[in-house]
């Protein structure tokens, strides 16, 4: 066979071997959604047939042929409500099967190590709580839940690890979370699945999951020496933020020191939870979230800091737990300002994607 | 094959086209543009939307052809990009969006209810010109560098980050909205207050029905794309800030208002494809359609439930997990009408005498692809499985089945059943039941593997992909290639028939509507006077019976 036409030949061998109708299961909740996907392609099955041999056994017994004459029939209120409530009850089953299963995709258990990513046209930036920088990569340890907390510096993206079954959605100006725990090491396809602009299709990466001895050595060799909330804290000193947030009864800003998680009254009368997304707004736009009974004076720092910066700075504050540290941070004013070495400088809206950046030739 | 057909054709050798006929009547190109007739309208629509189904067919095959390799080789990313854009914006709001409605629903639906033409003719040829304005913008845009934005037009992508014409093609796809509003408006209008004495509710058509529900969508959800146009304009071009969030705004509002709308455009798409099916169901198995209320009703309860579940585009973009059941379950149970179709469909078969000429084929492609296409529907609807399955391939098979697989089999399923009809003419049988079954198998091979791949994770919109996705889009493009001969061959023998065609007379299929009661091409007026509407819908024993008795009165006039 192969003589006739080795190209052919070479195509269908590697069908042949290659072959898979579903992604490998690499995560805990990858088999329980396999569970239900299957569980609906055999309904489809089921259904399909059911049509197709009405159709085809229809056609054939009452073919014009077979059966001249049609007999007129109204309907039939007992088949029409069999038909109604069987599907519909599949479909409830499917209802509630399926949302079982979002809700645990969306609901990081609270023992979750939290991984940030960022997305910015066209990269992915992870940054793991030790200070470690990825792009386009994951690292990640088998037996421990991993949250991803993300967000988009520019335009949508989507997150999506097809091995994990796990996907979400990284938007501009809001935190969105997702969280999975790998099961078997290897390294597996991250794709960016919303169209995001020219290179969209090159916003692909690779996940990494490692033992949790590998991934030991591997936080040991890649750590860049500075934690995120040790880079938060050079931040918070170079933007001057400790000169109202010192944590002083006369302080122009309230105390950050146990301000994460805990019940904020604003300005507004509003109650609020002062969780990662508050405080991300109340850096950036923070005439919004004014606590009560201080004055409106902080400046905005859009545009001021990037999202990884705001990270670091929401990693430092939820650190805080004691005036003691606010105090400390106080007498390191005299250090560098933050450098990112990895981060791309902010894009400026309207810029014209770079037409051939990244284009693969042949 | 003789005695398994309906076909009953005049004598060849004496049968002529009627002299008088719609087409006939006046002459010259402006008696054509100035026209005030549904039937030319519809005319005008056909050729128009078939030009554009013609160019975003050839964007398919670039698309096609492209994704044939793992590397984007053939064109660059931003080319591939504007080239997905485009066929997108021209297959929804020039193609689907107008086919069935605005050709076969303006030349029928006056017929079908006994009236002399649409309500309001005047605003009638306006939405023509509205289309074809928004056409021709879009042709502009094509010609003036395209767009990237993809058809759905995510802020901040579209008002931020990219610099092609995404103004010109939001005012295309606004001003083609206004037509499809009018059209929505003068079939609301003229099925209301223009039905014929006798012509009840429940007498109507059920392709009648179909579109009375195509039309509320269009009238109610179409202002509200229109809106989020606008509002992209401007944060384009003065930066109002809606969606920007630096300035407070929330991007996400911008897909809650495009979703608005473009969800139920899916049913705008369908409904009236759904109209087409029952018709050509019932004639060709000579038989009412079963349970003709519930097909009815199941119309109007797509409508109704189509409005309340746009939130599923939007599963996993971080908004609340609470909303997200409620939404999940009106999609569910927007699935069920679809299904009570199906099976009153297929039971309209039981006990029928069926013969399978091109319509009835297409027809069974139809029932069979968007049943795929629908409990695919029903995998997306289910929350857990549509965060793996969302924004991959799984989403184009899906879409292309119900819009392809579906709209455009009904579309091709009416064409052939009325261009008797409209033409005076028949097409051509075996070569067109050919072209039946090569749509039925390319599309399966275009599509299906799109399936497996949406599975395995292959992202949509992706110019280049990863090596091991190869095989699965090989299959792909081959079937399109195959679906490409399917929908070329129609488009050549029909325009054949048009001179050479077996002449039809007023009924070749023996069927009961009112349009097939009067000569084809039909007078400008439709009707020499209106009739009175005794019977109902699909009634094969009266229309026995009228037969007999014109059969009776020639026999006496002639003795």
């Amino acid at each position: 066979m192969d003589h006739i036409s080795p190209v052919l030949w070479q195509f269908l061998v590697k069908w042949m071997t290659n072959f898979a109708l579903f992604p490998p299961e690499a995560s805990k909740i990858a088999p329980q959604m396999d569970a239900l996907y299957f569980f609906m392609v055999l309904v489809s099955l089921v259904g399909l047939t059911l049509v197709g041999l009405l159709i085809v056994g229809f056609s054939i017994l009452y073919s014009k042929k077979r059966h001249p004459v049609a007999v007129q029939i109204e309907g039939s209120t007992l088949l029409e409500a069999t038909w109604t409530i069987i599907p519909l009850g599949l479909f409830l089953i499917m209802f509630v099967w399926g949302s079982l299963i979002y809700f645990r995709i969306y609901t990081p258990p609270a023992n979750a190590m939290n991984i940030y990513v960022v997305g910015k046209q066209w990269m992915w930036k992870a940054e793991h709580p030790g200070g470690q920088h990825e792009i386009d990569a994951l690292h990640v340890p088998t037996g421990q839940p991993i949250q991803l907390t993300l967000i988009s510096q520019d335009v949508f993206h989507s997150f999506s690890i097809p091995a994990f079954r796990v996907k979400r959605e990284a938007i501009p100006g809001r935190y969105t979370s997702v969280w999975f725990e790998a099961t078997e090491p290897g390294q597996y396809h991250l794709f960016c699945t919303q169209y995001c602009g020219t290179d969209h299709s090159h916003m692909i990466g690779t996940i990494t999951v490692l033992t949790p001895e590998d991934y030991k050595k591997w936080l040991a060799e890649s750590t860049s020496g500075m934690s995120l909330a040790q880079n938060g804290e050079r931040l918070f000193a170079s933007l001057s933020c400790n000169a109202c947030h010192n944590g002083r009864p006369d302080a122009r800003g309230p105390s950050l020191a146990n301000v994460y998680n805990s019940k904020l009254r604003l300005a507004n009368g509003q109650e609020t939870i002062a969780d990662e997304a508050y405080l991300r707004d109340a850096i950036l736009n923070p005439s919004e979230h004014v606590t009560q009974g201080y004055a409106p004076i902080m400046p905005t720092y859009q545009g001021q800091v990037s999202e990884d910066g705001v990270i670091s700075l929401v990693e430092y504050i939820k650190t805080l737990n004691s005036n003691y540290r606010v105090e400390q941070t106080l007498n390191t004013t005299g250090l560098l300002p933050e450098s990112e070495p990895t981060s791309k400088s902010p894009s400026t809206p309207k810029a014209a994607p770079p037409a051939a950046k990244g284009t693969v030739t042949p | 094959m003789s005695s398994a057909t309906i076909v009953s054709l005049p004598d060849q050798s004496t049968a002529r086209i009627p002299k008088t006929n719609f087409i006939t009547k006046e002459n010259g190109l402006l008696s054509w543009l100035l026209t005030g007739d549904h039937k030319r309208i519809a005319i005008l629509y056909l050729i128009s939307i078939t030009f554009f189904f013609a160019i975003g067919g050839s964007l398919a095959g670039l698309i096609r052809l492209e994704l044939l390799t793992p590397q984007s080789d053939l064109m660059a990313t931003d080319t591939y990009n504007k080239v997905f854009t485009m066929h997108g914006v021209i297959m929804i709001f020039l193609f689907l969006v107008p086919s069935v409605p605005a050709t076969l629903g303006n030349f029928l639906i006056p017929i079908m209810i006994g009236a002399k033409d649409l309500a309001l003719p005047k605003v009638n040829l306006l939405s023509w010109y509205l289309y074809i304005a928004g056409g021709t913008l879009v042709l502009y845009t094509m010609m003036t560098g395209g767009v990237d934005t993809g058809w759905t037009f995510t802020t901040p992508l579209s008002t931020h980050y990219v610099n092609t014409n995404v103004l010109s093609t939001g005012l295309a796809i606004f001003i083609a909205g206004f037509s499809s509003i009018f059209t929505g408006l003068n079939f609301i209008v003229t099925i209301h207050k223009m039905r014929a004495p006798g012509m009840t509710w429940f007498r109507l058509p059920l392709f009648v029905w179909s579109n009375y529900a195509a039309s509320i969508l269009m009238v109610l959800g179409t202002p509200v794309l229109a809106i989020a146009i606008v509002l992209v304009a401007l944060e384009r071009t003065v930066g109002i800030g809606v969606f920007d969030p630096t300035k407070g705004g929330d991007p996400l509002l911008f897909q809650h208002l495009f979703w608005f709308y473009s969800h139920p455009a899916v049913y705008i798409m369908i409904l009236p494809g759904m109209g087409v099916i029952s018709e050509v169901i019932s004639t060709f198995s000579r038989k009412r359609v079963f349970g003709y209320t519930a097909v009815a009703f199941s119309s109007v309860a797509i409508a109704v439930f189509g409005f309340f579940v746009w939130e599923h585009h939007m599963f996993i973009m971080g908004v609340s997990n609470y909303s997200t059941l409620v939404f999940s379950l009106l999609t569910m149970l927007v699935a069920v009408p679809s299904a009570i179709k199906i099976f009153n469909w297929s039971f309209t078969l039981y006990k029928g005498s069926i013969t399978f000429e091109t319509p009835m084929l297409y027809a069974f492609g139809f029932m069979g692809l968007f049943t795929i296409g629908g409990l695919t529907g029903v995998f997306l609807a289910a929350t857990g499985t549509d965060i793996h399955l969302t924004e991959t391939y799984f989403i184009v098979a899906h879409f292309h089945f119900v819009m392809v697989g579906g709209m455009l089999m009904a579309f091709l399923s009416g064409i052939h059943f009325w261009w008797p009809k409209m033409t005076g003419r028949m097409y051509p049988e075996k070569i067109s039941q050919l072209a039946a079954v090569v749509t039925f198998i390319g599309f399966n091979l275009t599509f299906f593997p799109q399936f497996i791949l949406g599975e395995l994770g292959m992202p949509r919109r992706y110019a280049s992909y990863p090596e091991e996705f190869q095989i699965l889009n090989v299959f792909s493009t081959a079937g399109a290639t195959v679906l490409g001969v399917g929908y070329l061959l129609p488009i050549l023998y029909l325009t054949w028939s048009l001179k050479y065609g077996e002449i039809a007379g007023s009924n070749p299929w023996q069927a009961t509507g009112l349009e097939w009661q009067i000569q084809s091409p039909p007078l400008t007026e439709n009707f020499a006077e209106i009739p009175i509407v005794d019977h109902d819908a699909y009634d094969y024993e009266w229309l026995e019976k009228m037969e007999l008795a014109k059969k009776q009165q020639e026999v006496s006039s002639v003795g």
